[in-house]
């Protein structure tokens, strides 16, 4: 019994090792994935946090604070402040709403593309998670439901984060 | 005598660097404008585990302390206190997490055996001191970011201890008063169960994690030992969870049991946290059921 618990972890970590392996090649074909990061997948699984969002004048409204907060925050500001903030508020509101199995459709554009110049890196990527997560409670989104819509939009990381 | 007093600075150290990181991480607090700290997502460089390692209470996870990112440094200090029916622990420490890859930690550790030091006639308030140097290095994986993949944040990591009762250590059939433990984790945040998941295999040969020394009559060989927590979050500010920690049983003269812990973490700020935990500490020596209040205030940045 006492030696046998710990084989058994040696066994999933080896196991664990060889998934990051896997995993790792998966990422040097990164365009591939990168641009189905970009088509935002949508997830019937997520219809009832839709809901729990408020639905779509709830991701208008949400947008609209999270917006507020990147513009108040020194480190998002300035990859925002020359940017067209209404047209990128409409697209991460039908951005939200497609991911959450609401009736939008995405017609942006790729968001490799879009972000592949603006020199991101992963304090800034936070920093922006960090005002999207104070909107969200400042609009009384429940903990897990803003959780599973940050479980959808962590993948897209590749796309965003380039330094 | 010597002893004592190397025992003593290691303490001061910890003290000295423990205020030194509690007023930059002040500073810091202060400048809205400095974007080199504190970027990692709240709660997600765990707390100060009982070695001084980033992880759970009893058990280290695969992050790297502190807030700092992949450009970044980040830093904390914590003060840990455990009471237990018959005996209590003291602890400081420090550690540095350097760019979201390594991991440096310092703890000093005082075990008081209160009234089991008189009846052991080693005297009331007998104390073992043990100092611990941990290094861990992350090997791969982002425990936020991966959420589309059972890829984990995987870190190896090694904690070498010195304690300072080297006699008494002999005494009870401890084979050295110093060791070194060396481990693998891997730790999974299912952020759409809002769960964080953490497994570590340790090779040790620590009895009691070193508090009464390493190796002894029954067996000195290393032994590979499994360590988990589970943490589920309830909010950006506040954790619940439970771990449990496998031992070896080294020494003839006192039976060794596993470590269990339920506990609640609260990080009101990225510079503060606070972890109350029941932890269930099995037989030490001469006294069984060692239950009792784990409580830590970690600061930092």
């Amino acid at each position: 019994m006492h030696t046998c618990l710990p084989r058994t972890a040696l066994l999933a970590i080896a196991l664990l090792f060889t998934q990051g392996a896997i995993a790792q090649d998966a990422a040097s074909m990164s365009p591939e994935s990168a641009a189905m990061a970009a088509s935002a997948p949508r997830d019937p699984a997520l219809k009832p946090v839709f809901d729990q969002f408020g639905g779509k004048p709830g991701l208008v409204a949400l947008m609209n604070d999270f917006m507020a907060n990147l513009m108040a925050d020194a480190r998002t500001r300035p990859y925002f402040a020359a940017a067209d903030r209404e047209h990128i508020k409409a697209e991460l509101v039908d951005q939200f709403c497609v991911i959450l199995d609401g009736p939008c459709t995405y017609t942006g554009k790729d968001m490799e593309k879009v972000h592949r110049n603006l020199g991101i890196n992963r304090a800034a990527f936070n920093a922006l998670v960090e005002d999207l997560q104070t909107a969200m409670d400042k609009n009384k989104v429940p903990f897990r439901a803003q959780n599973k819509l940050l479980a959808k939009l962590a993948p897209m990381h590749p796309a965003v984060i380039t330094r | 005598m010597q002893n004592n007093r190397r025992n003593r600075i290691a303490w001061l150290t910890g003290c000295v660097l423990g205020v030194c990181l509690v007023s930059s991480a002040a500073m810091a607090a202060d400048d809205t404008s400095a974007p080199a700290f504190s970027n990692k997502l709240l709660l997600t460089g765990g707390v100060s585990q009982v070695e001084g390692s980033a992880g759970g209470g009893l058990t280290p996870w695969a992050v790297i302390g502190g807030y700092g990112t992949g450009d970044e440094i980040g830093a904390n200090a914590f003060v840990t206190h455990i009471n237990l029916p018959d005996y209590h622990v003291n602890e400081v420490g420090a550690m540095v997490g350097l760019y979201n890859r390594v991991e440096v930690s310092f703890a000093q550790q005082r075990f008081d055996t209160e009234q089991v030091g008189a009846a052991l006639g080693l005297g009331r308030g007998f104390t073992f001191r043990q100092n611990i140097i941990g290094v861990k290095v992350r090997l791969f994986g982002d425990v936020v970011l991966d959420q589309d993949s059972w890829m984990p944040q995987v870190s190896i990591g090694a904690q070498h201890k010195k304690n300072n009762q080297a006699a008494v250590l002999a005494f009870v059939g401890a084979k050295s008063d110093e060791g070194t433990d060396y481990y693998v984790n891997a730790t999974k945040l299912f952020l759409g169960q809002s769960l964080l998941v953490n497994a570590t295999l340790r090779m040790t040969k620590a009895n009691q994690i070193g508090i009464l020394g390493f190796g002894g009559d029954r067996n000195n060989a290393y032994k590979p030992e499994f360590e988990g927590s589970v943490a589920y979050l309830l909010s950006r500010n506040w954790a619940v969870g439970a771990e449990y920690r496998q031992k070896p049983n080294n020494l003839g003269i006192a039976k060794e049991d596993d470590w269990y812990d339920a506990f609640v973490a609260w990080a009101p700020t990225k510079h503060v946290s606070l972890t109350l935990a029941y932890a269930d500490l099995g037989n030490i020596v001469i006294k069984d059921k060692q239950r009792g209040l784990y409580a830590s205030v970690q600061v930092g940045f």
